[in-house]
């Protein structure tokens, strides 16, 4: 059975998605920018749940946590607030958090929610393949969720088509070594890494992030995946100019 | 029941390594070669040769005989804060860097809380001419400015941690995300028995060195390898899991591991975390942690830096969830206490984490034959101005 993702992985077209932090910058904003972010044209949505410690995200997305935290962010008052977001967004969307509060809400009951929501995939940084695999493929499958790998420059072929061989939605393919919004554009080392993916005709479709902030290194990624994911860049966009102008910043990318 | 790790990284439940992707690399690198590399004679060779004559061991394991007369027992203290830089964390160090030469590394990265393990990290660093980042705290570098000259004058660049509360913990995330960025020719020294496997089995056997010594010299002391009880404070636990190591299966051996209380356990400002955590994960370990309900964690607290670390080692959370270890909190003001104690009777000023551990001596009651070894991990000069500020000095 093809759930959203699966579906919208097949559209003939390059994908954009949207990450963004629930509850930043204010606490009743989340409902609100997913609508917008869908309304402007976004392919995905990932919404954050903030942690205190995101050992993978570089200070934009650490800072938009921490304030959405002080806000009030939890992963109960989420669940609360996305209770009837099917009844207007039809578009894919993804929960990227990290693992401890998951672990703390249940893992079982954590994955239940999301699926009577109509959340379709997970993202979870820092929870492995092999753990996933082994102690937990089978409560996420359970409940139709997709979960979404990372592989980056460094992880070996072998690695990859191990990760390719677990998943049922996309790949998460890292643009480079680093944490969430720390560089700008893509050199040739890059490219050659995604040729190199590319390349190995993977049965999961790949979606780039790290390191895409505007419409030229979003054509760059896509010149080699099926899509890209911007994070830090719209985060900056709604701190600097907040959440009126979604439509503005997702026009000039896609436009 | 088995106190070592397992195949897969695990002590019982706690242990393992979740960690993002992008540290699989560099995790998986050392977790193939640290024990390959560790049992290669010619490591062996020069570690000890380092632990002889650069950090000074042996330690001395010596009988405090007007602390034993005041508590009615034997008590025997090993002597680590002797040792070079003033505690036992040169002896994780001088391991972690030989390991590093090894895999070909060029770059140094650390953690620190109060300062110690920069300092030895940025020691080991200048003895082997390697460039050496410790990230550290902001807050932590504002009251810990003798430590932070240290490392400068080591060599080490101290890069400020300004994300979150700004102490131990966020300086672990800040060192973690610089291993995500140079991920081929940086080593991480973690300084405690935490983070992801290999690490916490790692720093434990170079610390083992602390109940190897114990043995000998208890051997030579009283006929007999085995003490009643051994004793050890625990923040991360790397000093405690060095003092217990070679005693982990001898169970007739009582361990106990002594916590920060801080302002008393339930004062909302205290580091005991087996009792005030819960089973999570931090720094990419399944272990016990202090965090809200909703699974954020939460900021510590003791009046001793090398103790407010809201999670404890995994080895640790199992010897605390199979009963092996008998876990103590002391407060704030009991461990002060016992630190001017054994100033008075014994000529000695204690690092203040280590005079958590003396201050258990007042919660057990111990027969006169019994023998107690307790490790004093570390010597008090860096906490002068904590003693001069808590007692009018």
């Amino acid at each position: 059975m093809a759930n959203r993702i699966q579906n919208k992985l097949l559209e003939d077209k390059k994908l954009l998605s949207i990450y963004f932090t629930a509850g930043y910058p204010h606490l009743n904003d989340t409902v609100n920018i997913i609508k917008d972010l869908e309304q402007a044209g976004v392919d995905f949505i990932e919404i954050g749940l903030p942690f205190s410690d995101p050992l993978a995200d570089g200070p934009t997305i650490q800072e938009s946590s921490t304030q959405a935290l002080k806000n009030g962010m939890t992963t109960e008052v989420l669940f609360e607030q996305l209770k009837d977001i099917r009844k207007s967004v039809s578009i894919p969307l993804i929960l990227m958090g990290y693992f401890n509060p998951m672990l703390q809400y249940g893992i079982e009951k954590f994955c239940q929610k999301c699926s009577e929501i109509g959340i379709d995939g997970l993202i979870i940084p820092d929870l492995p393949v092999d753990v996933y695999h082994k102690q937990y493929q089978a409560i996420f499958e359970a409940h139709g969720l997709t979960n979404i790998f990372l592989i980056t420059p460094q992880t070996s072929e072998e690695r990859i088509r191990y990760i390719d061989s677990t998943s049922n939605g996309f790949i998460y393919m890292v643009s480079s070594a680093s944490t969430t919004g720390s560089q700008s554009g893509f050199g040739e080392e890059q490219q050659a890494y995604f040729k190199r993916i590319a390349d190995m005709n993977l049965n999961n479709p790949q979606i780039i992030g790290f390191g895409i902030n505007n419409k030229e290194t979003f054509q760059t990624a896509t010149q080699f995946a099926k899509g890209a994911i911007i994070g830090s860049a719209f985060i900056k966009h709604v701190t600097e100019k907040g959440t009126q102008n979604i439509s503005e910043f997702v026009n000039k990318i896609i436009d | 029941m088995s106190y070592h790790i397992d195949k897969d990284g695990y002590y019982g439940i706690f242990g393992g390594a979740y960690i993002p992707e992008m540290l699989y690399p560099n995790v998986e690198e050392l977790k193939q070669n640290y024990i390959q590399i560790m049992e290669d004679p010619s490591f062996q060779e020069e570690f000890h040769q380092l632990l002889r004559d650069y950090v000074g061991r042996p330690s001395p394991l010596y009988f405090a005989k007007r602390l034993s007369e005041h508590y009615g027992t034997k008590i025997y203290l090993k002597r680590e804060d002797l040792n070079h830089t003033g505690a036992h964390k040169i002896n994780n160090t001088i391991g972690q860097i030989l390991v590093a030469k090894r895999l070909g590394k060029k770059r140094i990265i650390a953690e620190t809380g109060a300062g110690q393990h920069g300092v030895a990290t940025a020691t080991v660093c200048a003895l082997m001419g390697i460039e050496c980042v410790v990230y550290m705290g902001e807050i932590d570098i504002a009251r810990q400015a003798p430590n932070v000259a240290r490392m400068k004058m080591l060599g080490a660049t101290v890069i400020p941690a300004t994300s979150g509360s700004k102490t131990l913990k966020d300086a672990t995330n800040e060192a973690i995300r610089d291993w995500i960025n140079n991920p081929v020719d940086t080593h991480y020294i973690i300084g405690s028995v935490v983070g992801p496997h290999p690490y916490p089995d790692m720093v434990a056997r170079f610390q083992s060195i602390i109940s190897e010594e114990t043995k000998k010299q208890l051997l030579e002391k009283e006929g007999k390898e085995n003490p009643n009880y051994v004793m050890a404070c625990v923040g991360g636990g790397s000093n405690a899991a060095g003092a217990y190591y070679h005693y982990l299966d001898d169970v007739d051996v009582k361990l106990i591991a002594v916590e920060a209380a801080g302002h008393g356990i339930d004062s909302g400002e205290s580091a005991a975390t087996s009792v005030l955590g819960h089973e999570g994960i931090i720094h990419g370990s399944k272990t016990l942690l202090m965090q809200t309900p909703d699974g954020q964690i939460t900021e510590p607290y003791s009046i001793s830096a090398g103790l407010d670390y809201p999670g404890v080692g995994p080895l640790h959370a199992h010897l605390h969830q199979s009963g092996r270890a008998e876990f103590i909190a002391i407060t704030d003001d009991e461990a002060m206490k016992s630190g001017m104690e054994l100033c008075q009777l014994e000529g000695i000023i204690p690092a203040i984490e280590s005079a958590h551990a003396l201050a258990a001596l007042n919660k057990k009651t111990f027969n006169p034959d019994d023998i107690v070894v307790l490790c004093l991990s570390g010597r008090g000069d860096k906490d002068l101005e904590t003693y001069i500020n808590y007692f009018n000095l």
